[in-house]
């Protein structure tokens, strides 16, 4: 197990490694001078050169490189260059929107999915199956952001139920927030719960073919119980690894589903800031939130290997 | 593998693949409209007429108008062709730059083999959505941009599938029997392990296709993606969004037009999945 940890722990820092320096070497090698995006066109050649001292542009870029990484480890990312405030906290601004979203999505999801999952493998080949593989079939093919515009339209514009879009912060109390990110996670959430309930189903019906769910049955244990106890525990582990994927796409999703709702979240961030060639914004974004799906990925793989002995042999 | 399906006429192999049939029924009536769309619609897509705001569905304009008096059905048919250009040179790249690479890792192996499969685990570790915002944001919004965009993506994903493939295959008699006989590699590639795998990038080819064409519209959508004077149905939507509450429709008929194209995809790949090689298991996502 240990040997297996550190060889994924080597192949997750190698990752990373190479996930800065190809978001950083894309967004340096971009057109568009930072000091001469802020200065305007007109600026003297004087005052642009002491912005770029300022801003530490005229540094050779490994030096900027290493700066920048060892930002990540002290938490100082450098400041904005449109916002002028510092990066780290602007993220963590944003953060305590996204994070929540995608934790409130992904748990939502789990719990619609697993159970759905499980009563389709149970009932398979009778209507109940057929209507719930239909009903994920069409979760799978509905784009996110459009089916968010359903929901703003039946439960904001027609019903009046949840606010529309925006996000009155945490400051106002935990109530009226959770209920703004409702329908952003509901959006987020459904989607993917087609999918996990689809892997959910099948690695059940896979696992109720096992022997060891005949033997379970054979000692006198009950339907349920063997199901239970037996066959849906072993089911876990492939839709394990779709919580890890989905991870990823929840986390691409928000970016879509923060503008539809204009929730000033790091996808809202995110996009303002290529708008406005904030590229230190830009690249600290990215590298947190495909870090994130990185050590995500990680997390899976170890919790993978340690339900499952077979896999840290590989 | 090599297990054809008996010669029966198209029309009761049809017949015997409901999934099939309704997945190549509804994928040909997109194409159609596409195709259709490229020498004829019903009106000009850039022929704004303020008299013609917003109407509902008449003879003249069979799913209304949007808020520029653009004819609904018109817009719908370019943005079929849109959706489905997109989606499919997003394929052709992932086909044409994954497949041989993953032929390559698994004919060479060794460390070529672990390089490239490293890189493929990196372009993954990246959220595919994310990604292609930041290029097409960065190096301009436009079809070509999402096209290389989403296309990026495409390539690990055919590359891995070619590799899996060409690996089980690699260890099978007749190609022994091939490499026994004298054929160089790239013959007994040509000739016996890429026939084996079409299977696979077929049925791969249909899902990365659908998950083209929800990519593209999430891009227009965020106005990333093709750009006007051209229709999309993201771009349709993201217009229809301010529309809400005086022409719900207008958000309406795009949406449907993206989620029956992605349907009809999927059960094409279901079904061509179940005919070209009924061993294969059903993949979930």
């Amino acid at each position: 197990m240990l040997v297996y940890a550190a060889k994924r722990f080597a192949s997750l820092a190698a990752t990373l490694l190479v996930a800065t320096l190809l978001a950083f070497v894309v967004l340096e090698i971009l057109p568009g001078d930072p000091a001469q995006l802020m200065l305007g066109l007109n600026a003297q050649d004087d005052t642009l050169a002491a912005l770029r001292q300022e801003l530490g542009l005229d540094r050779p870029a490994w030096v900027r490189y290493l700066a920048w990484i060892g930002g990540f480890a002290t938490g100082d990312l450098g400041t904005s260059y449109t916002y002028s405030v510092p990066v780290a906290d602007l993220v963590a601004d944003r953060a305590v929107v996204s994070l929540p979203l995608a934790l409130i999505a992904l748990a939502l999801s789990t719990v619609i999915a697993i159970p759905v999952g499980v009563y389709a493998a149970r009932h398979r080949g009778g209507w109940q199956d057929g209507g719930i593989m239909a009903l994920t079939q069409i979760g799978i093919a509905i784009p996110n952001f459009w089916f968010a515009m359903l929901l703003v339209y039946v439960f904001a514009v027609t019903l009046r139920l949840v606010p529309s879009g925006g996000f009155p912060g945490w400051g106002g109390g935990i109530g009226p927030a959770l209920l703004a990110l409702t329908l952003p996670a509901i959006a987020l959430a459904l989607p993917q719960a087609a999918i996990l309930a689809r892997v959910m189903r099948s690695a059940l019906i896979d696992a109720l073919h096992e022997d060891y769910v005949r033997t379970a049955r054979a000692k006198g244990l009950t339907r349920n119980a063997t199901l239970w106890r037996h066959a849906v525990r072993n089911a876990f582990i492939p839709v394990l690894t779709i919580l890890g994927l989905q991870f990823s796409f929840l986390i691409a999703g928000t970016i879509i589903i923060e503008n539809v709702f204009y929730l000033p979240g790091l996808g809202r961030l995110i996009f303002q800031a290529i708008t406005q060639r904030d590229l230190i914004v830009v690249k600290s974004v990215v590298v947190l939130l495909v870090g994130t799906v990185i050590v995500v990925t990680f997390l899976v793989d170890m919790a993978y290997a340690a339900a499952d002995p077979r896999l840290r042999k590989r | 593998m090599s297990q054809t399906p008996p010669a029966l006429p198209l029309v009761f192999l049809l017949m015997r693949h409901r999934t099939l049939l309704a997945g190549g029924a509804i994928v040909t009536l997109v194409l159609v409209a596409a195709l259709v769309s490229l020498v004829w619609t019903p009106y000009a897509i850039d022929a704004l007429s303020v008299a013609d705001r917003l109407k509902g569905s008449s003879l003249a304009h069979p799913l209304g108008t949007d808020q520029y008096g653009r004819d609904m059905l018109s817009m719908l048919m370019v943005g079929a062709r849109t959706s489905i250009a997109v989606a499919l040179l997003a394929v052709g790249i992932g086909v044409c730059l994954g497949v041989p690479l993953g032929l390559i890792a698994a004919a060479r192996g060794g460390w070529l083999d672990e390089g490239l499969m490293r890189v493929n685990d990196l372009i993954f570790a990246f959220p595919t959505l994310l990604s292609a915002v930041m290029i097409t944001a960065l190096f301009g919004a436009g079809a070509i941009n999402a096209i290389i965009a989403i296309g990026i993506f495409n390539i690990p994903v055919f590359a891995r599938v070619a590799r899996g493939g060409a690996l089980a295959t690699k260890s099978r008699e007749f190609v022994l029997a091939a490499r026994v006989s004298g054929k160089g590699e790239i013959r007994i590639i040509a000739e016996h392990i890429l026939p084996n795998i079409a299977n696979l990038l077929i049925v791969q080819g249909t899902i990365q296709f659908s998950l083209g064409i929800l990519a593209e519209a999430g891009l227009s959508y965020v106005g990333l993606g093709a750009q006007p004077p051209l229709a999309s149905w993201g771009r349709m939507l993201n217009e229809a969004q301010t529309m809400m509450m005086l022409a719900p429709t207008l958000a309406l008929y795009p949406g449907l037009a993206i989620v029956v194209t992605v349907i009809g995809l999927n059960l094409l790949g279901d079904g061509l999945r179940d005919l070209l090689d009924p061993r294969l298991k059903r993949r979930a996502a």
